[in-house]
């Protein structure tokens, strides 16, 4: 800016013309960096996507549409269909954002409008350092600590308890959908508390203080002003957190229990497509077989575009709700 | 917005540009590329001098495949560098279909797989021949309490077809009449059974699945053999620590895991009856004789399922494991190392494989074995 | 009368708002420690199991097979810092500009486009990323490279740097910005010199977000960087990483490389937790800089 001024100051009217006209043309050049990136990324997204299509075509004239509600996963039968693995996919990510949101903005709260400033960046260091943990980390530690010590008497708890409820049927087993969900919800955490503690953090003061100057508590004030305000960021992280559990592998697997079973239970074994590939594609041993896997990714990828437009519908009309509320 | 406009007619068309180049290389990604271009010496390794023993300036071969072997072979390649210094083997774990797609593709200089290859897997790698390296053996591993209360270290002998009927379901408490008559000494408690099997693809679910179909003509038809299977019943963890956490979390519970990871990390196993109806236990000497069984039979091919041996002395469920390579080489100075490697393998180089719990090929299958790599070539020549 | 009674209500009222506002702020309190713990069970538990192999020797020794004592992750050390530095190299740049442009343009096709597909591409599996890499870089060169692992990690960091990003840039109050176009400043100018500075804070989380997620991951590396036990900084040879290393020690049979996974384990935690201090401590410092001018 300061150039600007010197310029200004400095030079003839020619000069300056000359100088606007290369920051414009400077400009241009921005316009188009800028374009090309946005391509790159699509492009790059549009290509994966194109691959998978091109790589599954033995699978998808095999089976044809039937191959999403077929309930059979037989590599010697080459028998292959998806509904166990959409079921529990959708299951798993759900239950695990359903565990994740709520206690994700709770720290974001703490972190951005309660915790002591000395208290407040180590706390941020220690919640992003669980994005850190490999994924084979979480899934031994999962597997042979934190589902035998925590995870099973919970489970064997709401099962004597809620068993009457299809959602808690037992048997109860170590490994099943809600030990899986548990550790995604750790896994998915750091995303949506980091994001959305920069986004409170990045409201203006102006807004809080407004608010408390109409005799709002704190939290009414955070609940009522500062998460509509950051509502597109937090909804951003908790779909940066879907993501997550859409495609999470390793740690799922191991903890899941790796079973084609289509009961409501949570505490029931279950299989995710990510699993699923990351399972058997090392393996696969003739084209179909792998054609199917990656078929399965195909599905996974529609599914994740399908599940972001619905969640793109809804920002767009709570948005819509509270600008004509908060907003007018 | 004119302009907007014309940047992205030109951008999208830069993408399908970006798109069709991506997509020329992929017709078949990781498996095997029916078609591949043979010239290409495969992977990375500069060939300096080969007499320089310079670390820098060492030969690398590359290989690929099944994670079963990987820890003897990475001890292998680890104590051959002192025999010659003047190589440097590099092998990776991605699976032994992984292994045979990239030693078909040439990206990798040797491959190595559980299972088997078929017909169809040979025809798309002209030339490939399978080398049997050394065998594992696989145990049935439970969790178990008796009528008492107290955990069950003893072993529990599994007759011959009621593996196969435990995992079809057909026998579902662990005191079955035909689990208590073979097993008198023992208090079985009437607690289901809890099946633990393999989630992943791998070579032990391969020859577990073999075994099973040798054994009961319920499971051939209904199930069947291959890397991963449709369960019938149970519950899938991932690899032999998955399986193993699984069985140690459910008291009831029983997985068939690696004989190296039982006994490595000390867990209850127990016998299988064999072809002549005899409980031996899954010992070197019981592999070996298992593999001296077939190994007359292996023919051209070396590689043989030698699961529900007939041998009275022989274990029941164990397989081999192969290295693949191609009978006539490109590059001869790797060729070579590679030969010589492996001649060392089979003798200096069983006393590691012993030492990892892994079983070394009986006398009559290496004789065999070595006859076949010397016969390989090199652009034609013989080494 | 009435007049006491509606006193009396709004008293309860009030009472009632300030438990409730008492009441959630403590639940948030509780919703970090829930959070904390996990971490730090997981740390005293890869501590506990390979704690003894943290030593001098393990960040300067070669690997050594099962049943050769000693050894190190030397190779994956540096891999690591390779492979994972070169992706963001590519990653981060594309996303930052990416992301101005969305944050420019959220309703242009474009725009809705990339937001789609960042989304989409989160919640595609590495594995499938690993496998999109393979195609793009190894098979046209027929070898494995470090190169090919830093392309597939590149790609998997886009999302959650491009997000944050663009959802903190859509924060920066818009006087700031009419500001600097007001005095004259061109749009890139704006963009790089106001608009980037002032969302720095949120950026950083979204690099470090997105380097701690690829600085573990597995799958796409066995299909591009490979593996490889001695020590290499060639691009275009096969490259040891420390996910992959963890990985391979993890699943074998031998408790002596169980231990090595969980040391190795330790060792990723460790260097992602230092980047992100010194990142923080970079961002600080720049940030009282730009205060003080």
């Amino acid at each position: 800016m300061s150039v600007i001024v010197q310029a200004k100051k400095n030079a003839g009217v020619s000069r300056w013309k000359t100088l606007t006209r290369r920051l414009e043309h400077g400009d241009t050049i921005f316009r188009a960096l800028t374009i090309l990136a946005a391509l790159i990324v699509v492009v790059t997204v549009g290509a994966i996507g194109l691959q998978l299509w091109n790589t599954s075509a033995l699978s998808r004239d095999k089976f044809g549409w039937g191959f999403l509600i077929g309930q059979d996963w037989n590599p010697v039968a080459q028998n292959f269909g998806a509904l166990p693995f959409i079921y529990g996919t959708l299951q798993s990510a759900l239950l695990a954002l359903v565990l994740a949101v709520p206690v994700g903005l709770g720290i974001a709260i703490f972190l951005s409008e309660l915790a002591p400033d000395w208290l407040r960046q180590p706390l941020g260091f220690l919640v992003e350092l669980l994005a850190a943990v490999p994924s084979v980390v979480y899934g031994l530690w999962g597997l042979f600590v934190f589902v035998p010590i925590f995870v099973k008497p919970i489970a064997d708890a709401l099962n004597q308890g809620l068993g009457f409820i299809p959602l808690f049927q037992g048997p109860v087993f170590g490994p099943s959908r809600f030990a899986a969900s548990l550790v995604l919800a750790i896994m998915v955490l750091p995303t949506i508390s980091a994001v959305s503690r920069d986004v409170f953090l990045a409201i203006p003061r102006a807004q809080r203080e407004a608010a408390l100057a109409l005799g709002a508590t704190r939290w009414e004030m955070i609940s009522q002003v500062l998460v509509p305000y950051g509502l597109s960021g937090i909804l951003g992280a908790v779909i940066l957190g879907l993501g997550r559990a859409l495609g999470e592998t390793i740690a799922v697997t191991m903890l899941i229990g790796n079973n084609l079973d289509l009961t409501a239970s949570i505490l029931h074994p279950g299989y995710t497509m990510a699993s699923l590939i990351v399972n058997e594609f090392t393996e696969a041993t003739y084209p179909l077989y792998l054609q199917a896997l990656i078929e399965i990714a195909l599905v996974l990828f529609a599914i994740t575009l399908l599940l972001n437009l619905i969640a793109r519908l809804l920002i767009w009309r709570v948005a819509r709700r509270t600008t004509t509320e908060a907003r007018v | 917005m004119f302009k907007l406009k014309t940047a992205i007619a030109f951008g999208v068309i830069l993408a399908l540009a970006v798109i069709v180049s991506a997509c020329a290389s992929n017709a078949a990604p990781i498996t095997a590329p029916t078609s591949a271009p043979a010239a290409t010496p495969a992977s990375g390794g500069v060939v300096a001098a080969p007499t320089s023993p310079a670390a820098s300036g060492a030969l690398t071969v590359n290989g690929a495949g099944g994670t079963f072997p990987y820890p003897l072979y990475s001890r292998w390649f680890y104590q051959y560098a002192t025999v010659d210094p003047t190589v440097k083997f590099n092998y990776q774990a991605i699976g032994s279909g992984g292994g045979i797609a990239q030693i078909t593709a040439k990206t990798v200089d040797f491959g190595a797989s559980d299972a088997i290859l078929n017909d169809s897997q040979l025809q798309a790698a002209p030339g490939l021949q399978m080398f049997p390296t050394v065998a594992g053996a696989i145990v049935p591993s439970y969790n178990l309490k008796d009528t008492d209360g107290n955990p069950i270290t003893a072993t529990i002998k599994f007759p011959r077809t009621a593996l196969a009927d435990i995992y079809l379901g057909k026998i579902k408490k662990w005191n079955d009449p035909v689990l208590t008559q073979a097993n008198p000494d023992i208090k079985l408690p009437n607690k289901d059974i809890i099946v633990v099997h393999r989630s992943d693809g791998s070579g032990t679910t391969f020859i577990f699945t073999d075994y099973l179909s040798k054994v009961s003509a319920d499971w051939k038809q209904q199930v069947g053999n291959s890397t991963s299977v449709q369960w019938p019943v149970g519950l899938g963890g991932k690899g032999n620590e998955g399986v193993s956490g699984v069985v140690a979390q459910n008291e009831g519970a029983l997985g068939y895991i690696e004989l190296a990871y039982a006994l490595q990390n000390k867990l209850t196993y127990g016998l299988v009856q064999n072809k002549s109806g005899d409980y031996v236990q899954p010992t070197t000497a019981a592999v070996q004789s298992a593999m001296a069984d077939f190994g007359t039979d292996m023919g051209d091919k070396l590689a043989i399922s030698i699961v529900d041996a007939p041998g009275k002395t022989s274990w029941p469920i164990s397989g081999y494991t192969y290295i693949l390579v191609y009978m006539n080489q490109t590059d001869c100075a790797k060729a070579q190392k590679l030969t010589a490697f492996l001649k060392w393998a089979w003798s200096s180089g069983t006393q590691y494989a012993t030492e990892l719990e892994y079983i070394p090929l009986p006398d009559a299958v290496r004789t065999a074995v070595l006859s076949k790599l010397g016969q390989i070539t090199c652009n034609g020549k013989p080494l | 009368m009435s007049q006491a009674m509606s006193l009396r209500a709004s008293r309860t009222r009030y009472a009632l708002r300030k438990f409730i506002n008492t009441l959630m702020l403590s639940l948030t309190g509780l919703a970090t420690l829930f959070a904390i713990i996990p971490l730090v069970w997981i740390v005293v538990y890869i501590t506990r199991e390979g704690g003894r192999y943290l030593s001098v020797d393990f960040f300067t020794q070669l690997p050594t097979p099962v049943g050769v004592p000693g050894g190190g992750i030397v190779n994956s050390l540096v891999g690591s810092l390779i492979v994972v530095g070169i992706a963001c190299l590519i990653a981060i740049p594309i996303s930052l500009v990416a992301a101005l442009y969305v944050a420019d343009h959220p309703t242009t096709p474009l725009g809705v486009l990339v937001r789609f597909s960042t989304d989409v591409l989160s919640g595609v599996p590495t594995i499938v990323v690993g496998m999109f890499a393979y195609a793009l870089v190894v098979l046209p060169q027929r070898h494995f490279s470090a190169l090919a692992g830093s392309v597939a990690l590149a790609v998997i960091m886009v999302p959650p740097v491009l997000r944050t990003t663009e959802e903190m840039l859509k924060l920066v109050p818009r006087n700031l910005r009419e500001g600097s176009l007001a005095l004259g400043a061109s749009n890139w100018k704006t963009s790089l010199q106001v608009l980037l500075p002032a969302a720095l804070n949120g950026i950083v989380t979204g690099v470090m977000l997105g380097i701690a997620r690829v600085a573990g991951e597995t799958a796409p590396m066995i299909f591009t960087a490979f593996g490889n036990p001695f020590f290499n900084t060639d691009l275009s040879q096969p490259i040891a990483t420390l996910p992959q290393t963890i990985f391979v020690y993890a699943i074998s049979p031998y408790q002596d490389w169980h231990a090595k996974a969980w040391a190795t384990a330790f060792v990723l935690i460790a260097a992602v937790l230092g980047l992100n201090i010194a990142a923080r401590l970079l961002t600080w410092w720049r940030t009282r800089r730009l205060r003080l001018a």
